[in-house]
């Protein structure tokens, strides 16, 4: 029997926190600052921190540590992880569609399309893992007594402008092709919707992922972009939720020779990707070889 | 020191009683305040010009060190020429104070060195454990002085100051001090390592402290780097109210060196906030603070960069060692 009944309306709600995910970990912004967040009625739903330039820089710097280590993992190894993550996504799925239709405002049956697709996504880029250096590597044919090959190698860190308005479906297909090759990612989540990335953090977390190959920090863009853009340790930019900033973010990483990914507006999410979004974030490396030793 | 007249409440002689009942007569620290002293000081910022003065001096204090078992000629030769020139892009940057050497490299570094007002720091008495006969100690600190080191870092025998042998320190600190002395010139300047990390508590880093300076020390530095914890912000707040009692009981001034475990701007910035607020101003200056560090240097090379340009660089971009 229940010793001690209490009325329904006693219990404090236990509200969360929104946090930034850098490094593994999931710090408050270090300015303290934070924005509200509503919902797409307009109703408030939290508040999200908001993210400096000074998280910027660690994430870049905590991107970097992470980068050699998992670029050196095997591609098979990879492919598991990135399998992990939508194993850990499907786990969470009730609070992801509840998310998604919070951020978007869709419908359960809507959402649950979208949660599914964003599992998928994972599924589709893990299995490419392994498969990317016999798609866009091999041999070449050469004149003369030499093994020639080519094997694509990832670019290093890479920032991602994730996509305003998919704030789930848009943030994993910008994210997963990235890590899939063996980069690491600076990720700027959707300024008006971000929760639903913070709720991806925490599957990210709980997935093998090692700390520091994604780092979402939530804020506004006009203020983490350009210091990524222009950031010297910053090797790619990925500018797909940059808007109407692309051209001058552009520019800015010119003066450190980034490579730019800046695709044509609104994509449609539920498309099947192909590898339009792997390769940017590739290099190739081509070596000779004498044959008929 | 030991030929001027001791000042009222200085130990009379150097036996062990007499030592013994100076020191733990010393106030004892409060760990606690000790504690919530530094972190308070912690989050004080500094911000564009008054960061970018900061920076190069925090530059001018660092001791470029490189104390490995595979450090090679090579090697030494290659940081020498960054402590000469940190920033090969950027006239402007200032030299550091010195590179900090074991002492078997210190004719490499000479040689790199000349004509620059860089000075070569050698650690010296068995570094970093100390545990070696007094000869050894004594052959080791002549051999690098006479090899042309402008400066000694030597290690305190723990084991007897942890035992309350503190003669043995006293005595140990005074005859490296002779063997410092450079014919017809200034002798070798003589820096104490406290070995802080292995000091156990807050008062023993006092009494070691008012130890090394009243045995002679010019400076006295925090640690090898080789034991953890190294400089952490309260150890170097007791040795600088150390310093700061020292000179007002005696009017000689006593440098302080944290050495280890300080990687970023912020923390050096941190540092120089903790001297302008315990000593004074007095010591804001290569003189009499150092920085014992190797990584620490390209972490401000980058902050300066970025203050000048706006734009964050990238550690590709600077040199290794």
């Amino acid at each position: 029997m229940s010793e001690f009944p209490l009325p329904a309306a006693a219990r404090v709600p236990v509200r969360k926190t929104y946090k930034l995910y850098l490094g593994g970990g999931f710090p408050r912004s270090e300015s303290g600052r934070s924005y509200p967040v509503t919902s797409a009625e307009g109703e408030p739903l939290a508040h999200a921190a908001l993210a400096s330039r000074k998280d910027a820089r660690d994430a870049v710097v905590a991107a970097r540590r992470a980068f050699g280590p998992w670029a050196a993992r095997t591609a098979y190894n990879r492919g598991q992880i990135l399998y992990r993550v939508a194993e850990m996504m499907e786990g969470r799925r009730a609070q992801f569609v509840q998310e998604t239709i919070d951020a978007e405002g869709l419908d359960t049956a809507r959402a649950e399309e979208v949660v599914s697709a964003a599992v998928d996504r994972w599924v589709y880029y893990a299995g490419w893992t392994d498969k990317v250096a016999q798609v866009l590597g091999g041999t070449n044919p050469v004149s003369g007594p030499y093994d020639n090959r080519s094997v694509p190698e990832p670019t290093g860190v890479v920032a991602v402008l994730a996509p305003p308005e998919s704030p789930l479906l848009g943030l994993v297909s910008v994210i997963a092709p990235v890590i899939a090759t063996g980069n690491t990612a600076v990720v700027v989540a959707s300024e008006p919707h971000p929760l639903p990335a913070v709720i991806l953090a925490e599957a990210l977390a709980t997935s093998d992922l090692p700390g520091g190959v994604v780092n979402i920090l939530t804020g506004r863009l006009a203020e983490l972009a350009p210091p990524l853009a222009s950031h010297a340790d910053v090797n790619a930019l990925d500018l797909t939720g940059a808007g109407e900033r692309a051209a001058e973010l552009e520019e800015a990483a010119a003066t450190t020779l980034t490579r730019v990914l800046r695709p044509r507006p609104s994509p449609d999410w539920a498309a099947a990707p192909g590898l339009s979004r792997i390769t940017p974030f590739l290099e190739t490396k081509t070596v000779w070889h004498p044959v008929g030793i | 020191m030991p030929d001027t007249a001791p000042a009222p409440g200085l130990p009379r002689s150097t036996d062990n009683a007499s030592l013994r009942a100076f020191l733990h007569g010393l106030p004892g620290v409060d760990e606690v305040g000790a504690r919530a002293r530094a972190a308070a000081l912690a989050t004080r910022s500094l911000k564009t010009t008054a960061k970018a003065h900061a920076i190069d001096l925090a530059i001018r204090m660092v001791d470029l060190t490189t104390l490995e078992g595979a450090d090679t000629p090579g090697k030494v030769r290659a940081l020498s020429a960054k402590a000469r020139r940190p920033d090969p892009d950027d006239r402007a940057v200032p030299q550091v104070a010195a590179v900090c050497v074991y002492p078997d490299l210190v004719p490499v570094a000479v040689d790199a060195l000349r004509g620059s007002p860089v000075a070569v720091a050698s650690v010296a008495t068995a570094f970093p454990a100390g545990r070696a006969p007094l000869e050894a100690k004594l052959a080791d600190t002549r051999q690098a002085v006479a090899d042309g080191a402008d400066e000694i870092d030597m290690v305190i025998d723990r084991g007897a100051f942890l035992a309350g042998d503190y003669r043995k320190v006293h005595e140990e600190i005074a005859a490296v001090r002779e063997a410092c002395a450079r014919p017809g010139g200034e002798p070798a300047h003589l820096k104490v390592i406290l070995e802080t990390g292995e000091l156990a508590t807050y008062d023993n880093v006092r009494r070691a402290s008012w130890l090394a300076m009243l045995a002679g020390a010019d400076f006295i530095k925090t640690s090898t780097g080789k034991v953890s914890p190294a400089a952490t912000l309260p150890v170097t707040l007791v040795m600088l109210e150390a310093v700061r009692d020292f000179r007002a009981a005696t009017g000689r001034q006593v440098g302080v060196k944290p050495a280890g475990g300080i990687r970023t701007t912020k923390d050096a910035l941190r540092h120089l906030v903790l001297v302008n607020e315990t000593t004074g101003p007095d010591w804001l200056d290569p003189s009499w603070f150092r920085l014992g560090a190797s990584s620490l240097l390209n972490d401000l090379l980058m902050q300066r960069t970025r203050l000048a340009t706006g734009t964050y660089p990238g550690p590709d971009h600077y040199t290794l060692d």
